[in-house]
């Protein structure tokens, strides 16, 4: 790691040179030349409309990976992600009737009771990160499925508003995104509560010993992942005006997973990249649509996914602790 | 089960240690037991010889992958890729039945092996965590399935009478599977508890520098258990595929999860170094049992039991992590 690297002026050689920029700038380098590829390649590639789709299908992995990007900053995990979407969903359905702002506080309620749960579980009883969040993905994916069973469409102009409307020429969605990444970016880089959430995911111990609340930071960064991943379950049911627990936001945790390591966070802790884990999060929706817009098949895109992945931690691999 | 690491240990163990490794390791077994109790009391249709058997059929597969998941986590590893590993070796398995049942047997094992081999090497040679690269596993090898089944289109119709039967065939109620599982469960348990490879095996995931330092070789070892774990989930859903007669495409995502949740519950400790397969085979039928139980009852859904599995799961690991304390605090 960089600190510890200034700590001790040893001479880097050039291979692990190399793969430090390649872990921290290797994420804009491959964007910008699938951007260049798109623009030369791809027709229609230019046009706003495209621009569009592509920032709004983004939204709602950048808006997950935030939280994610945080909880891997503890040197933890949260795999819980995509089933705390679906039970937001769940719970706008359930809570409708009430208005749309019930039902959304009633989704962020339960996305922060959620991850209360797996912070709590990790803080408190020391229980690993990834066990905490698999019995959660679990249990919660099946509970919002038990309170909707089956895909269930509704119509409410509020939600229809918040998921499909645009401000200014951008959609809301992609605002809301943006917003929250400078939120969270000034949350890391700004505020006491980022440096203690790097000293937790840096050194644990030491940060015990220098008398921080390390217990309740760990659970508000857990809260901190639930109520994102919420946020963007209640957004995508929003644009589809219909929740389906059973389907919706599975597998996210990998998408998360993969733009915040691929965006230079490493998985050892004690380092966010904030701005890195959403060009992770456009690396790998931009991946998606030029397979896509070529006619390459989606088993592809999993494919080429699968040696980002590696090749991003392998480039992180030089500067472990 | 863990006498190698207990034989570490050299203190003699007090009283109140005593019991709470008995319950650390043997929990799972008796938790099994008093479900069993409790359902054959609640359902006359539970403690049936029938619905034994369903319970043995239908648990079969994730216990041959289990098995190859304890050998991982008790090295301090991980494998995420299995539920993938299941899928493609079923999609491959129907595909090469038709060039007969030693092509359909194994093209799977060769193909998810390799991949098995892969993963090992990557975890043993450069330190990547376990964890990422069974990840990167998972997504390339479902990408390799829907690759080999034209997107998901395609589906392979089982084409090997003898192949299917390895599957659907049943001798005293109970099919094939069931007895090949009980066949590797006494193998796994040798290779585990009666070898140098399976002491090594403790050794790494109790303290991996310490191994090294006692001559143990580290990374041959850490690779070869991905090598059975993928070679086990491959023969699972080979052998998912002769029962369906059918290499579906849809299956065994997320099975990864349920298979690491009975290993846990089965009271193998994620940090390594300790559990075993007795414990993983009653977590296994554990997860058979409540799914049963959830069954009687009619109204509940299948959903409600991944609710149970995801609170049991948190139940024993938070059990596990209190004993772990009132070991070392005693």
């Amino acid at each position: 790691m960089a600190d510890t690297a200034a700590v001790l002026p040893k001479p880097l050689g050039s291979r692990t040179r190399a793969l430090a920029w390649l872990q921290r700038y290797g994420v804009y380098a491959s964007v910008l030349a699938l951007l260049l590829f798109n623009v030369a390649f791809t027709p229609h590639f230019l046009e706003v409309a495209n621009f569009r789709t592509q920032l709004i299908q983004v939204a709602p992995i950048v808006i997950v990976s935030l939280g994610m990007a945080l909880v891997i900053g503890t040197e933890g995990i949260d795999l819980s992600v995509g089933s705390v979407m679906a039970l937001s969903s769940a719970m706008v359905v359930l809570y409708l009737g009430y208005g749309a702002p019930v039902a959304i506080v009633a989704a962020l309620v339960a996305g922060a009771i959620v991850g209360a749960s797996g912070g709590a579980l990790v803080a408190y009883a020391g229980v690993q990160p990834i066990v905490a969040t698999l019995a959660l993905l679990v249990g919660i994916r099946g509970l919002a499925n038990v309170l909707v069973p089956q895909l269930t469409e509704f119509r409410n102009p509020t939600l229809i508003t918040l998921g499909s409307r645009s401000v200014l020429g951008l959609p809301l969605v992609v605002i809301i995104a943006a917003v929250l990444t400078a939120v969270v970016a000034f949350v890391v880089k700004r505020t006491i509560f980022g440096r203690q959430l790097v000293a937790v995911g840096g050194n644990r111990a030491a940060a015990k010993l220098s008398g921080l609340p390390v217990r309740r930071i760990l659970v508000t960064v857990y809260v901190l992942s639930g109520l994102l991943a919420a946020v963007a379950g209640v957004l995508a049911t929003a644009r589809l005006q219909a929740s389906d627990p059973t389907s919706l936001g599975l597998l996210m945790e990998l998408s998360a997973i993969t733009a915040v390591v691929v965006g230079g966070t490493p998985l050892t802790g004690g380092r966010v990249r904030v701005l890195g884990t959403v060009m992770g999060a456009l690396l790998i929706q931009l991946l998606q649509a030029t397979l896509i817009k070529h006619n390459l098949p989606q088993s592809w895109t999993q494919m080429v996914q699968a040696v980002i992945i590696l090749a991003a931690v392998y480039a992180a691999r030089g500067r472990k602790k | 089960m863990t006498a190698t690491v207990e034989a570490a240990a050299p203190a003699a163990p007090a009283k109140g240690e005593r019991a709470s490794q008995i319950l650390q390791h043997h929990g799972a077994l008796m938790v099994l037991a008093a479900t069993v109790l409790i359902g054959a009391i609640a359902f006359d249709s539970f403690a049936t010889p029938q619905n034994a058997a369903n319970i043995a059929v239908s648990s079969s597969f994730i216990a041959i992958i289990a098995i190859g998941m304890t050998f991982v986590i008790i090295s301090g590893g991980i494998d995420l890729s299995v539920g993938s590993s299941f899928v493609l070796a079923g999609v491959l398995a129907a595909y090469g039945s038709r060039y007969g049942v030693l092509v359909a047997l194994l093209l799977p094992l060769a193909v998810c092996g390799t991949i098995g081999l892969v993963q090992g090497l990557l975890v043993a040679r450069t330190g990547m965590a376990p964890f990422i690269v069974t990840l990167a596993g998972l997504l390339g090898m479902r990408g390799l399935m829907l690759a080999v089944s034209g997107e998901g289109a395609n589906t392979y119709l089982v084409e090997d009478d003898a192949f299917a039967s390895l599957g659907q065939a049943s001798f005293l109620g109970l099919t094939v599977p069931v007895y090949i599982t009980l066949g590797l469960f006494v193998l796994g348990a040798i290779l585990l508890q009666r070898t140098g490879f399976g002491q090594s095996v403790y050794a790494i995931g109790g303290n991996e520098e310490a191994a090294a330092l006692m001559g143990v070789p580290v990374a041959r070892v850490k690779t070869l258990v991905y090598v059975i774990s993928g070679l086990l989930a491959g023969l699972a859903g080979a052998l998912n595929a002769a029962r369906l007669s059918s290499g579906v495409t849809i299956l065994g995502a997320g099975l990864e999860l349920d298979v690491i949740a009975a290993v846990v519950i089965g009271g193998t400790l994620l940090t390594g170094g300790a559990g075993g397969l007795t414990g993983t085979m009653a977590g296994v039928l554990l997860l058979g049992v409540i799914q049963s139980l959830i069954n009687q009852v009619g109204t509940l859904t299948s959903s409600f039991q991944q609710v149970v599995s995801g609170a049991f799961l948190a139940l024993v690991v938070v059990v596990q992590r209190l004993l772990h304390r009132a070991q070392h605090l005693s």
